[in-house]
């Protein structure tokens, strides 16, 4: 009992550890700026060393946002693929490849950030001018992640390929999903980090197009919500049945929604440009009604989820209409984390809603509402999902077991995490409703009356944010201890069976070539109009600002 | 595909409601006229004041009818410029009669700023090359702080101006 089981391909876990590695420095990184973003906007606090709040506050968005996530993801993926559809030695290398890229390119926009060149936070709008590696840092992240994309692929393509006539298993089938999203989505951020932003801060070219520049972003920027949320839903729909002792409600249901996903997540961008001038209101409108269809998949995944546990209940004779919510396994943290998360997604989503709702927009954009909106969705739905995948994924790939201990660490882990974004998350919305703007330092405002009503609320999110902190070190003590200190033996890598009652999965949903098509269709025409419209009446561009961030 | 009968019943519960919000809210655009603000007109970055809107004598709060106001500032890292009063002295607050209808109209001769003032919902993105605008009705006297809430850099947090909506005389 004493040996190392591990629960997957020897050399595919390391390469999934690697990934894990840092994304879990990440976490620690960036929450530590986190708290100490909230205790400078409590007023009681200045940052010593004469380190600005905006230098933290870019660390704390490109590290959470797209280093954690990304990592952890693609890591989660590969460990996924490699259980599902296997991986040969050729795709091994040339996921290791990638993942050197990223890993060069985070620690290039890194150094960038830390010598303070480049304060322009996560989203960089223009024209804010940070030094070209940051771009040059930020691009090979991108470039990286594809490799991993099209290994994926490849991977899929080539058990299709062994395998004729079967469908194919469907947490490859997801990750799929995601990669081409991701994929799709990264094309944008690439045209414009390639084609405006490394030209632009090299100086050869003296000015940019700030609109196409932002289009450009958001096209992105939305789909990359999604492709943090997807990695939760593979887990919700296919791991959590196996853990709570049931089955997948539905195949064909699960492979719909993330269909969905795929069409409807990309030709949204514009739903976080509603305030903003040179945008036609009408396309606005347009992006708006394509936005609210993405609502349509989480719909289906809600029920989904439900039936599922309700099934799992019945199944170990539970009868009473609500009886089988007591069968669910509260005190199994794989299932609690993931399922607080779940939970959370209910009020979280139903800010997304008001978010993208047109002219409703104008009451909280840019207010710390948002910030609020965002630390509900990806800041505990996601990341309380991915926390409940750590704790069976990384006892399973390095051979350990998960421990009575780390489980009920777990289980407190949650609860101080739920309680402090209760905390933090509900100051910032109902900050956010009395004006208190996002991303800026603390600041009396000349005085205002107004802006001092905000600072108790800003005093309470230090406090949700330094509880919240408490959770991140408990779970970074939890991730080490699962990799080094965790007795030997063996966890499992639960993968769950399609119930037996559910209907057989039809052929379409395997048709690639017109899900990427429709895609195609929407985005074209979502943006094709607007676009050449931005570029027809392009006012003269804007020359770079490198001294206002330093 | 085969869809439970309970999933069916949510989901068109479920659409409908979308639907139902979709139409309030494109009524609310389409009907009322209540857009976000999405002004059209571009203006080169480098030549602002150049622009009749942003000439000295046309900046700040100007009365253009019985009860219509044209409010025109210029954003720039770090403050909003109202223009000058008679005297030749900076103005730092605008006082506006409760009940008037105000246009708000603003670019920018640098980064992008943000244009909201508190607790209302006068809220719009300024960036360079467009002029963006939009029109509110005051209700309610009382102090408002416009706010910048797009960073534009070290001293994004101190570009703030106070906007008085007071009682008619």
């Amino acid at each position: 009992m004493n040996d190392k089981v591990k629960d997957i391909n020897k050399d595919d876990g390391k390469l999934v550890m690697a990934h894990m590695y840092v994304a879990f420095i990440s976490l620690f990184i960036g929450g530590l700026m986190g708290v100490l973003q909230t205790m400078v906007r409590s007023g009681t606090f200045t940052l010593p060393f004469g380190i600005g709040y905006y230098q933290i506050l870019t660390v704390h968005g490109v590290i959470l946002a797209l280093v954690l996530t990304t990592f952890f993801i693609v890591g989660f993926q590969f460990a996924l693929m490699s259980k599902t559809v296997g991986m040969s030695d050729q795709q091994r290398e040339s996921a290791w490849f990638g993942y050197w890229i990223m890993l060069f390119g985070t620690i290039t926009t890194a150094i960038t950030i830390l010598v303070g060149k480049a304060n322009v936070l996560y989203t960089f709008y223009a024209p804010l001018k940070a030094y070209p590696t940051f771009y040059i840092g930020l691009a090979l992240v991108v470039i990286g992640s594809w490799i991993a994309c099209f290994t994926n692929f490849r991977q899929l393509a080539l058990w299709k390929k062994h395998h004729p006539g079967e469908k194919s298993p469907l947490l490859a089938y997801m990750v799929v999903i995601n990669m081409l999203l991701w994929f799709i989505a990264t094309l944008g951020l690439a045209a414009t980090v390639l084609i405006q932003f490394i030209p632009w801060s090299l100086g050869m070219v003296d000015t940019i197009n700030v609109l196409v520049s932002r289009t450009l972003f958001w096209y992105f920027g939305h789909p990359l919500v999604y492709f943090w949320l997807l990695p939760a839903y593979m887990a919700w729909y296919a791991i959590i049945p196996k853990i709570i002792g049931g089955k997948i409600f539905s195949d064909s249901l699960a492979r719909l929604a993330f269909v969905l996903f795929l069409m409807f997540s990309i030709p949204v961008g514009f739903h976080h440009q509603l305030t903003e001038p040179g945008i036609d209101p009408l396309w606005k409108f347009i992006q708006v009604v394509l936005t609210f269809m993405v609502i349509i998949p989480s719909l289906l995944t809600a029920f989904s989820m439900f039936a599922t546990f309700e099934l799992a209940g019945r199944s170990k004779g539970y009868t009473s209409l609500f009886g089988w919510f007591k069968a669910l396994p509260w005190k199994d943290v794989r299932f609690f984390a993931p399922m607080a998360g779940m939970i959370t997604f209910i009020p979280a989503g139903t800010g997304g809603i008001i978010n993208a709702s047109h002219q409703m927009n104008q009451v909280i954009h840019n207010t710390i509402w948002v910030t609020g909106h965002f630390h509900l969705t990806v800041g505990t739905t996601v990341i309380l999902t991915f926390f409940g995948i750590s704790y069976w994924l990384i006892p399973s790939l390095t051979g350990r077991r998960l421990t009575k201990k780390v489980n009920t660490l777990g289980m407190i882990q949650t609860f101080v995490w739920m309680i402090g974004m209760f905390i933090m998350s509900g100051s910032m919305h109902i900050a956010g409703l009395l004006g208190a703007p996002r991303r800026s330092s603390y600041s009396e405002y000349g005085g205002s009356e107004q802006a001092t009503e905000w600072i108790g609320y800003q005093i309470s999110q230090a406090i949700g944010g330094s509880i919240l902190f408490i959770g991140i070190i408990l779970m970074v003590y939890i991730f080490f201890y699962m990799v080094f200190a965790a007795p030997k033996g063996y966890t499992e890598f639960p993968m769950a069976e399609v119930s037996e009652n559910a209907e057989p999965t039809p052929k379409f949903l395997e048709n690639w070539k017109l899900w990427i098509g429709i895609t195609i269709a929407l985005i074209l025409f979502a943006y094709t109009v607007p676009f050449i419209d931005m570029l027809h009446h392009s006012p003269p561009g804007s020359p770079g600002f490198e001294d206002l961030i330093r | 595909m085969h869809l439970h009968k309970y999933e069916r019943i949510w989901l068109i519960f479920g659409i409908s409601s979308l639907v139902l919000f979709l139409v309030v809210l494109g009524v609310g655009a389409f009907y009322k006229g209540t857009q976000p603000p999405s002004h059209l007109a571009t203006v080169d970055p480098t030549k602002v004041e150049e622009h009749e809107a942003f000439r000295e004598e046309n900046l700040g709060l100007r009365k253009v009818g019985e009860n219509d106001y044209i409010v025109s500032v210029i954003a720039s890292a770090f403050n909003y410029n109202f223009g000058k009063d008679d005297e030749g002295n900076t103005i730092r607050k605008i006082e506006i009669p409760v009940g008037s209808n105000v246009l708000f109209q603003a670019t920018t001769t640098d980064v992008i700023h943000g244009f909201q003032l508190a607790g209302t919902n006068v809220n719009m993105m300024v960036e360079p090359g467009y002029i963006n605008s939009l029109k509110t009705t005051f209700k309610k006297t009382g102090t408002y702080t416009l706010i910048c809430n797009e960073y534009c850099g070290t001293g994004h947090h101190l570009m703030a101006f106070e906007v008085e909506v007071i009682d008619n005389e």
